[in-house]
């Protein structure tokens, strides 16, 4: 490629056109109560590794619908089901990243 | 002799009240400047959050008022007050002396053509909630496709907007535009529906499990992030442009049709009637009440009150039970002053 001595930056811009959402729909479908969440982030202040590594599981439903690659908070987790002790809409949280590492493996 | 209560404004505040102060023995005059009664509730399809149909509870409200002498295409021209109360010229050449008046001249949806950014009037399939629900009615629309894969919903269109004016919320939109993406959903249930919100703000009587069945049952996306701009591509759709405030990225998406959530705004026919009967404007544009804490219904002049969305944003129930509240007062206003 011709150095024109510049180069463009990657765009931020969510698609939701071309999004893949793949993921998020395999879960929905394991998983139908995901779809409630109102991202109020209780599963994210609650988290045990959360202040370590950033794990939150809104961030990580969050991110399954917009394409995000969010493996790596996954691996993170322990599994230690705090998060859905304090869902106020009662996901089963834990059970929803199980269901999630399935999908990805 | 009967005494006189002219009611301004044939809504539903309006309806409701004339059935109230005609049961309470009062000579009653409905003053109305449409061709007919139940105003914006009755273009309505149906109301939230039991989906009941508008048009019986309109027809309803209706049947309830006979007695009431109902001036339709009218206006009132000049208000004056008088020894017995006031004496309000109609536009019809009437003019009566009323013991007592009730303003219910309500409110006008904002003229979503103002956010020019949005498009309304400028692109193909741009609409707003009031076209929606005229559709869904069973008006024809050529600015609805016949299968839309993707719609969006635009919540607080002119409200919560201080350079449009309107620094209130306009307090129903959130649950009508939840209301409209479950019909639309409904209708077309393979196409993706997005709310494009800034709060949701569900504060009424099962309005947080609609949103629930929303997500769970319909599957509507909500996207945190007002609206910046919209404009049409090449094969005719809409692309929307939104910050995805909840991961802090820009956003865009395709759409085929575009619903915005115009929000109410003081109807401004208002202006100068408050003028002539030197009623005052509060500081958001409506009218001032008394007190906005236990005396909404009383304006501060003896002898004039207020129900429904003269005063600010109003629910239809929040209406219907401040237009009773506003007929018992005025019963007690007229016992007292006998």
């Amino acid at each position: 490629m011709i150095d024109f001595g510049f180069t463009l930056s990657k765009s931020s811009t969510v698609d939701l056109t071309t999004l893949d959402r793949s993921r998020y729909d395999q879960l929905i479908k394991l998983v139908p109560t995901a779809r409630m969440c109102m991202n109020c982030g209780s599963c994210g202040a609650t988290c045990t590794v959360g202040e370590y590594k950033g794990m939150s599981v809104r961030k990580v439903l969050y991110g399954i619908q917009r394409g995000e690659d969010v493996k790596a908070m996954l691996s993170s987790c322990m599994l230690c089901g705090k998060c859905t002790m304090v869902c106020p809409r009662g996901i089963n949280t834990r059970n929803l990243i199980l269901n999630l590492c399935k999908i990805y493996d | 002799m009967k005494q006189n209560i002219v009611i301004i404004g044939g809504g539903i505040a309006g309806l409701e009240a004339a059935k109230q102060i005609h049961n309470l023995g009062y000579q009653t005059f409905l003053v109305e400047k449409s061709d007919h009664l139940g105003g914006h509730v009755a273009s309505w399809h149906r109301l939230f959050p039991d989906m009941i149909a508008t048009k019986p509870l309109i027809k309803d409200m209706i049947s309830a008022i006979k007695g009431v002498t109902v001036f339709l295409e009218t206006q009132v021209n000049d208000v004056e007050g008088v020894r017995e109360g006031y004496r309000l010229s109609l536009s019809n050449g009437i003019n009566i002396t009323a013991q007592a008046v009730l303003v219910a001249s309500g409110f006008q949806l904002f003229e979503a053509q103002r956010k020019e950014e949005y498009g309304y009037g400028i692109y193909d399939h741009v609409i707003t909630n009031a076209d929606l629900e005229a559709w869904m009615n069973g008006n024809k629309d050529q600015r609805i496709p016949a299968a839309p894969k993707a719609i969006g919903f635009v919540h607080c269109v002119g409200s919560r907007d201080l350079k449009a004016g309107n620094s209130q919320c306009s307090k129903v939109c959130c649950m009508t535009a939840i209301k409209q993406a479950i019909e639309m959903k409904e209708r077309f249930p393979n196409a993706e529906v997005y709310c494009f919100y800034m709060d949701l703000r569900l504060f009424g009587k099962k309005y947080e499990d609609f949103y629930i069945n929303a997500q769970r049952d319909f599957g509507i996306h909500f996207v945190r992030g007002r609206v910046s701009e919209v404009s049409e591509t090449i094969d005719g759709r809409l692309q929307v442009k939104a910050e995805d405030t909840l991961i802090g990225r820009p956003l865009k998406v395709q759409l085929d049709t575009l619903v915005l959530m115009s929000g109410m705004c003081c109807n401004p026919l208002i202006q100068k009637l408050a003028e002539q009967a030197r009623l005052e404007i509060d500081s958001d544009g409506f009218l001032k009440s008394r007190d906005n804490i236990t005396n909404i219904i009383e304006s501060g002049r003896e002898g004039i009150f207020f129900a429904g969305a003269c005063t600010g944003t109003k629910t239809v129930p929040e209406t219907v039970a401040e237009a009773r509240a506003a007929a018992l007062s005025i019963h007690n206003y007229l016992l007292q002053n006998d």
